[in-house]
Parts: structure tokens; sequence; C-alpha cells
């Protein structure tokens, strides 16, 4: 492969910025039947909590036009499970394992982070924004305060550096982005999915037992595509952007508009190719525009 | 990608497709298909309803936006297929007492087929049970010793299963759990869930259900569940 999509998320290298988003990749395991997973830039675990969680009760998914409805409620087998069973096999991959993060209250969030200072990760996503748990979660991440609040704890405690993923869903989403910058995180990453709704009119009823879940998919495409770029104008840390990224085109426009790495979430359920497609298309763009490396083009909009 | 050989409505809204592939498949065992771009998102679910000299067979009922494009497909044309998924029916060495409820009819048919091929000593019958217009009937009395249809009614109202059967049932999941309660004890029954699936493949959660061991995903450890193991009973 060329080196035209090596990527710098701080000093942290990646062969190429293109990244499994969490949820939508296990921990990798399920996408090795389709190829080799030392070709992404890195991969993102499903959101693990302290202890395991059985996710939430009743349907779980809902297509939209362009979308996806998703009530998992974090299921995740917990983070002593996650570093005896999954990262065995995660740490001998040639690519980067990133591990997301979640917690119902600051306790939960600081001891999963204490716990993961014994393996060697290159990076952190702390969840502050999953819609679809009711404590914690999505709660921390759409005030400035609170979000700023934990990201300032966890990363006194984390030896590994703490990217935080914002919700969407929240109050002044740069003001939020500069608040966990300046309390110490080392890179941001978002969107987590939109709140939404749906409704089964033949049952009279919400399809969804928590009534409201998140939407995700190429309909929020330029939702996050505005957002990345507002928060990426704002702040001087790193941004890992998602939201809806489908193909080459997407990502570069991502990329374009600001963002060091992509996350490809809900296109992996319609294409498991995705990542692989992506990483094809953006390198044979660098090559037609005779770019040395896709950094010349980064944060043009 | 596989190419179409037929596709024929074998009622109106039951479509019958046939497409190339060659591979291992087991009975249970299902595909995601799509034979669209963007739209609908994901893939939908379906069972193998007979596999045989290169050749998959589909049984699906139209009910949505993806089932409707696959019964306008015609043959030449491509659709792709990802699997076989899921654990499949398990290997069954005692006589056999078959529930279908309509579309849940559809992985029945291979795993009859292929049981009596591999077990031409041993009996197996087959309850049919429709709401309405019943369909595959002779090709279940084709394979079957002996084919008990129920159209419009209960099934379990006329079931009746011998010491030494072992029950396997796919259908609607109120019949699988009536099922599961009046087969008596001694019986070992397996029941095929249904759940709406994004990946297929284990990677999402989204089709996970509770069993007694804990969560279980149907696409990956089912769908084919131990009665027991899923339903109260
Ligand atoms: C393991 C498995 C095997 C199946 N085998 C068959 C089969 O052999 N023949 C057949 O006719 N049907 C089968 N189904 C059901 C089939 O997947 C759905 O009828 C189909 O996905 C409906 O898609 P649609 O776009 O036409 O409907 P829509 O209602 O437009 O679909 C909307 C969404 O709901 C999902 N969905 C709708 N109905 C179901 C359902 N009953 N189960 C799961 N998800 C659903 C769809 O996948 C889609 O995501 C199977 C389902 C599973 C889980
Ligand atoms: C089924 C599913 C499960 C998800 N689980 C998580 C999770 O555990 N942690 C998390 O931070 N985000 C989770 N997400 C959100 C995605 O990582 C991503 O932020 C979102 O889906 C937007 O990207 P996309 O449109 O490319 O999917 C999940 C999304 C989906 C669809
Ligand atoms: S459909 Fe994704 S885990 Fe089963």
């Amino acid at each position: 492969m060329s080196e035209c999509l090596t990527t710098k998320f701080n000093d942290i290298l990646f062969k190429n910025p293109v990244i499994p988003a969490s949820g939508t990749f296990g921990f990798g395991r399920e996408y090795e039947a389709f190829y080799d997973l030392a070709k992404l830039g890195g991969l993102c675990s499903k959101g693990l909590t302290l202890e395991p969680k059985a996710g939430n009760k009743g349907l779980r998914l809902w297509e939209t036009p362009a979308g996806l409805m998703n009530s998992i409620g974090l299921e995740n087998p917990g983070i002593d499970a996650f570093i005896n069973n999954e990262w065995p096999h995660l740490k001998e991959l040639d690519t980067v394992t990133i591990v997301n993060v979640g917690g119902k209250d600051e306790e939960s969030y600081l001891t999963a982070i204490e716990k993961l200072n014994a393996i060697d990760i290159k990076l952190i996503e702390l969840n502050i924004s999953c819609p679809n748990v009711k404590a914690g979660g999505m709660a921390y991440g759409i005030k400035a305060e609170t979000a700023a609040d934990i990201t300032k704890k966890v990363v006194e405690i984390s030896r590994h550096p703490i990217m935080v993923k914002l919700s969407p869903n929240g109050e002044a989403l740069v003001d939020i982005a500069l608040a966990c910058e300046a309390a110490g995180a080392q890179g941001i990453s978002l969107i987590n999915t939109l709140l939404g709704m749906a409704i089964d009119y033949k049952k009279k009823a919400a399809v969804f037992d928590n009534q409201y879940a998140g939407l995700s998919g190429p309909a929020v495409k330029p939702i996050a595509l505005r957002m990345t770029h507002q928060v990426c104008q704002a702040v001087d840390i790193p941004v890992m952007a998602m939201g809806g990224i489908s193909n080459w085109e997407d990502a570069l426009e991502f990329i374009m508009a600001g963002a060091t790495c992509i996350q490809v979430g809900t296109i992996n359920f319609n294409n498991p190719m995705a990542p692989i497609d992506i990483i094809a298309g953006l390198e044979a763009y660098c090559v037609r525009e005779k770019l040395d490396n896709i950094d010349q083009i980064r944060g043009i909009i | 990608m596989a190419v179409i050989q037929s596709n024929t409505a074998v009622i109106p809204g039951i479509y019958k497709m046939c497409v190339d592939f060659s591979g291992e498949v087991k009975p249970g065992q299902f595909f995601m298909l799509r034979a669209w771009d963007k739209d609908p998102l994901l893939s939908r679910p379906i069972s193998v309803h007979d596999y045989q000299s290169g050749q998959l067979t589909f049984l699906y009922q139209v009910v949505g936006k993806g089932t409707e494009i696959l019964a306008t497909l015609l043959p030449g044309n491509e659709v792709t297929i990802q699997g076989p998924y899921g654990n499949g029916f398990p290997q069954v060495n005692t006589d056999l007492c078959v529930v279908g409820g309509g579309i849940g009819t559809a992985p029945l048919y291979y795993l009859i087929r292929k049981f009596k091929a591999e077990n031409p000593n041993k009996k197996c019958r087959i309850y049919l049970g429709f709401r309405d217009y019943p369909y595959g009937v002779d090709e279940f009395a084709a394979v079957a010793d002996e084919v008990i249809l129920d159209v419009g009614g209960i099934i379990t109202d006329k079931l009746s299963v011998l010491p030494e059967e072992t029950v396997i049932t796919c259908g609607p999941e109120i019949m699988m759990t009536a099922v599961a309660k009046v087969v008596p004890p001694e019986n070992t029954v397996y029941v095929s869930l249904e759940a709406h699936m994004a990946c297929g493949i284990g990677a999402c959660l989204g089709c996970t259900c509770e069993t007694k061991a804990g969560n279980k995903k149907v696409c990956k450890d089912g769908p084919v569940f131990e009665r027991g193991v899923v339903f109260n009973v």
C-alpha cells in the first residue's frame, strides 16, 4: 500500500484514516471472514462498560429511509472480559485498536479507565453520548460543564490518550468540544447517533421500549458533516468524524471539512467491504489528484 | 453475487427463487439477500428452502420494500447473497415431527428432504398450518412420510407427538410458543427464531434474544434453539 493515506492523529500513526465505528464492528472478529483487518487504519471496539451489560429489551433495530434506528443499550461483556478474551487477539493485529468506554456514573467510568491502564491500547474513545441508556451515557455529553468534568477526571487517571465522543443531541456542540479540549481531551470524535422516534401505527405503539432511539446511516450525513466542520474550525486537537459515511466520496468530504480520521458505521451492515472500498477509493483519488498525502486536502473547506 | 435461474410466484404473494451457489449449506441456515444498492439500507435474511446440485432455493413472502424488489427479479438478474449464516437445525437421529406455520415452512423442506435422504428408515411427519391459502403441500408430501394440513385453525389443537420423535418448529412466535408448551417434556423440541437483523453475522447485537444462558444472538448462536433455552416451559 502506498504512503499517501498515512495519517497522524497526534502522535498515533494510522496507516490510513479509515476506522470501523464502535458498535457496528463487534470486536472485529466477524469481519475477518471478509478481509484482513490489518488493511484498516484502525478499529473501534463495541462500547464497553465496567460491568457486563445485557442491553435493552424489546425490538432493537428499525430501518428508516436511508437510515437505521437502534436501541442496543450498550450490550457488552464488560471491561474484564474484554481484557481477557478480546484484547489478546486484538493486540496481535497490525492495526490500531481504539477502545470505546461508556459508563453509568463517574465511578464506573473511572474504574473502567483504570483497568484499561493495564493494557497497551493506543487510544480510548470516551463515550459520553450514547442515547440508548437511561443512566449516564448521553447525560454527560449534552452539557459543556458535565462533559468537561468527566473528561478532566478521566484524563487525569488514564495513561492512554482520551478522545471524547460527542453527541449531536446536546446544547451548543462547539462549546462542548472546546470544554473537552480545555479539560485535556487529546481528540474529539463525532457524531454519535441522533435521538429519534419510531411509531408502529399498526400496533398503536412506540417501536422501541425506550420510545426514543438513535438514528444513524446515510440519512444523518449532512448533519454530521456540518457538525464536523464546525468543531474542526473551533478546536486544535484532531477530530475523528463519522455519521452516514458510505463511500470514499463521503469520507473525502469529511476530511475536506477537517477530519483527521473517519469512522465507518452503519454502512458495514449494507456492505461488509465498505471500509476497504473506502480505503481503495481514497487511495485512487490521491493518485489521480497527484497528492503525496491526503493531508494536502484536509480541512480545505 | 449469484445469478438468478428462476423466480416465480407459487401463489400470489409467495415466491420461489433459485440461484446458483456452491459451498456447504445446512438446513436451517439463512442468507442475507440484497438486489439493490442503497435503498433499502439493510439486506434481508431469508432461509434456505432447498439446496441441491449447485442450486439454492429461497421461498419468500412479499411483505414490504425489500421482498417487493426481490419479487421483480428475472432469470439472469443478479442478487447479492451473503452466507450461509446461523447454526442451522441439529443432526437428529430419532424420528422427526415437524411443525410449520405459514412462511415458517420455508426452511423445513430442505430439513426434511435431507433427513429422509440420510435416514431412509426413520419416520418424518409434518404438520403444516396456514391462515388461508396453503402452499408447498405437494412438495412436502413427496419427501415426508405423513403430512397433516390445517388451514385457518390452530395447529396445536391437532398436534399429537409420538414419544420417540424429536420436534422441530418454525412459524409465528405465538405458534412456536404453543408447540413448546404442549409437547411433553420427554421430547426434545427445537424452535427457529426470527429477529430484525442488521449485520447477520454477530457484530451489531441488534438481534439479541434473552435465553436461560444469557443473551444470545439469533443470527449467530441461532436461529435454532432448544425450546427450554428460549421459552419458559
Ligand atoms: C433467520 C431468518 C430467516 C428468515 N427466512 C425467511 C424466509 O425463508 N422467507 C420469508 O419470506 N421470510 C423470511 N424471514 C423474514 C424476512 O427476513 C422478512 O420478511 C423480510 O426481511 C421483510 O423485508 P421487507 O423489506 O419486505 O419488509 P419491511 O417490512 O419493509 O422491512 C422493514 C425491516 O423490518 C425487517 N423485518 C420485517 N419483517 C421481519 C421479520 N418477520 N423478521 C425479521 N425481520 C423483519 C426487515 O428485515 C427490515 O429491516 C426470515 C427472517 C429471519 C430473521
Ligand atoms: C447498532 C449500533 C450500535 C452502536 N453502538 C455504539 C457504542 O457501543 N458506542 C458508541 O460510542 N457508539 C455506538 N454506535 C454509534 C456509532 O459508532 C456511530 O457513532 C453512529 O452510528 C454514526 O455513524 P454511522 O452513521 O456511520 O453509523 C452504534 C451505532 C449502531 C448503528
Ligand atoms: S444481526 Fe447483527 S448481531 Fe445479529
